[in-house]
């Protein structure tokens, strides 16, 4: 409420459940996740499907700093944006398969990363939001001008699917959809590392207490760079996969609706879960779909009301509601058998 | 040079919108701990009401400067009871969320309802044409937009510095745990501030109906500059808003005019050099940059 409050407040929406994790679980969730990813584009029209895992993966890179370094960043697109254009571009002028101009897209937006980055960890809060959302704005408009490599408000068009010359997939989004699926699989799995790696732990504790994370002798600035780096490179890959599924890139993706959408992804879905990014994008995407196909013009009404009602009403997300009623139960059964929970040190926070 | 002058008197004008609303910014942000993402938006409403007053009622520019900001204030009431203060005890950037998803409906309604292309507005008689000061050819209007947005931050200035009701919202504003250690109610003033603040964006957007193309889309840039205002001029400086508002206004105005291709870019990267070279911003205070 007053200045105080603006410098570390976590922006935690699910609070640290005393529980510790189910290795068991985790392997049912995985499995189930997997069996899902594959057999999307049989239930939902392909290139939709590419959309919702590419965009989950946005959420998940999101959410690495959002849920895990307490970051809000208001300006990803620029991220996903420019990765998009120079995945189109490489794809474009070299004719390369399409994997390698995605590697070249996420690279790209790792290099772009580190200065708007090292200026923005220099504010954190909500100081951290706006300088990264005004930092995106600038790209937005060199995207806007620079229009004999971008294309202008005309975009990027004909971006080419080239795939060794593996026709199927070259031609059909069916097949394409299996042959993009493992960049994106290999960044929901490399985000898992990252937050579950003692740099991750660091990350936290940063959310945490930032003056005791630095009495420690951690580096915070540095940290917090390597974190935002590395989630822009993770975004990167969605972005370029978007872009190639696409064979489009629009200067909307540049744009601070789309850093919008995917911060509501994340926080529909459950911030700092991971899961809740798929889950966001699930939602997301198949909602703005349906009312597409319905006819409904003006899906920024619902997007802006489902924001509102989110953030008022259910700021732990659906996967963060489900993951705390689920512990919440737990932890019940477990205090009326009475066992000592003293077994379960340290495990803390559950993420 | 009196090129120069054009442009100096242009960028003024230009940049007294982003000071007025630079400064309902700042002061919502000192009172609540709220950036107020929906800033543009109002200032949008602004501009939207002003056009449709003149077209339904026939109210013209001076009527508008008038009623347009009590409308917004009472808007800006309304917002805060129904909306922001079920968030304000919370991490502030729930009300940044919060104010974003309303700008998107906002923004949205105005379209539905206005379409997407420019609402007209016709100014009235007395401010069209060009005034010739000592040589140099001015638009008449573009003077009196800063010396009507310079009297109004004098008047704010005047309001925070010598009235008792000021000076709690400034000292709110500026060092609200002092100002509770000193047994103010800083939680009384939340309301009122958060609609003065909305009325000084709706006035930036009466002030720009006739100058601006009044569309849906008007605000949403505009409220990124405004970031990038703010943490230029420090946020939760008053001063910082204002003197940083009118610096970003002649920015654009020369780039314009020199570089039109960078002209938008040029407003980032002065934010980026500030970032740099003073963190917290022109008017910040060092505890502001935590």
């Amino acid at each position: 409420m007053t200045q105080s409050a603006v410098t570390e407040a976590p922006v935690t929406g699910a609070d640290a459940p005393p529980a510790g994790r189910d290795p068991k679980v985790r392997w049912i969730l995985l499995a189930a996740g997997l069996v899902t990813a594959l057999a999307l584009p049989w239930f939902v029209y392909p290139p939709v499907a590419m959309d919702i895992v590419a965009l989950a993966l946005f959420a998940i890179a999101l959410d690495i700093l959002l849920g895990y370094a307490g970051l809000l960043s208001f300006g990803h697109a620029a991220f996903w944006g420019s990765s998009a254009y120079v995945a189109g571009l490489i794809a474009t002028h070299y004719g390369v398969p399409f994997p390698v101009a995605v590697v070249g897209g996420a690279v790209f937006a790792m290099i772009l990363a580190i200065p708007i980055g090292y200026m923005s960890v220099r504010r954190s809060g909500i100081y951290f939001a706006m300088v990264t959302l005004a930092f995106a704005q600038m790209v937005y408009f060199i995207g806007y001008r620079w229009s004999d490599l971008t294309g202008g408000e005309n975009g990027l068009q004909g971006v080419p699917r080239s795939f060794f010359g593996i026709e199927l997939v070259e031609t059909q989004s069916f097949y394409f959809y299996y042959a993009a699926l493992p960049i994106l699989l290999f960044g929901m799995w490399a985000a898992w590392r990252i937050v579950h790696s003692p740099f991750g732990r660091v990350l936290v504790s940063i959310r945490d207490n930032t003056q005791r994370a630095r009495a420690l002798g951690y580096e915070v600035e540095k940290y917090k760079l390597i974190a935002f780096v590395l989630s822009a490179g993770l975004t990167g890959l969605a972005g370029g996969v978007f872009a190639i599924s696409h064979g489009f890139v629009a200067l909307t993706e540049l744009h601070w609706s789309t850093s919008g959408d995917v911060v509501l992804m994340t926080v529909l879905g459950g911030i700092g879960t991971l899961w809740g990014g798929i889950v966001g994008a699930f939602l997301t995407v198949m909602l703005a779909d349906y009312l597409a196909s319905s006819g409904f013009h003006g899906i920024d009404l619902v997007t802006g009301a489902v924001f509102v009602l989110v953030v008022l009403l259910f700021r732990r997300g659906v996967w963060g509601t489900v993951r705390h009623q689920w512990l919440a139960r737990r932890l019940r059964r477990r205090s009326s058998r009475r066992s000592p929970d003293s077994a379960d040190p340290g495990e803390g926070t559950g993420r | 040079m009196s090129a120069v002058l054009q442009y100096v008197v242009q960028g003024l004008a230009a940049g007294s919108f982003y000071a007025l609303a630079a400064l309902g910014l700042a002061v919502i942000f000192g009172v609540l701990g709220v950036v107020n993402f929906a800033h543009g938006a109002f200032y949008m409403l602004g501009a939207v009401a002003t056009a449709v007053l003149l077209d339904t009622l026939g109210l013209t520019l001076w009527w508008s400067l008038l009623v347009v900001p009590v409308l917004m204030f009472v808007f800006g009431v309304v917002v805060e009871r129904l909306l922001v203060q079920w968030l304000l005890r919370l991490d502030p950037l729930y009300n940044l969320l919060l104010t974003f998803g309303l700008t998107l409906v906002l923004v949205e309604l105005v379209k539905q309802r206005y379409g997407v292309s420019g609402l007209p507005y016709q100014l009235p008689g007395g401010l069209t044409g060009r005034v010739d000061l000592a040589g140099v050819v001015l638009p008449r209007y573009q003077l009196f937009v800063l010396l009507f947005s310079v009297a109004v931050c004098v008047l704010v200035w005047l309001m925070m510095t010598r009235t008792r009701v000021g000076m709690i919202v400034r000292a709110s504003t500026e060092k609200p745990e002092l100002a509770r250690a000193l047994g103010i109610n800083v939680g009384r003033w939340v309301t009122p501030v958060f609609g003065f603040g909305v009325a000084l964006a709706g006035l930036a957007g009466v002030l720009a109906a006739p100058f601006r193309a009044i569309t849906a889309d008007m605000g949403n840039n505009f409220a990124i500059i405004l970031f990038a205002v703010v943490v230029i001029g420090g946020l939760g400086s008053i001063l910082g808003a204002v003197v940083a508002g009118f610096l970003v206004g002649l920015v654009e105005a020369f780039g314009q005019a020199y570089a039109p291709t960078f002209a938008q870019i040029l407003i980032f990267v002065l934010m980026a050099l500030i970032i740099l070279v003073r963190p917290a911003g022109l008017f910040g205070r060092k505890e502001a940059t935590a």
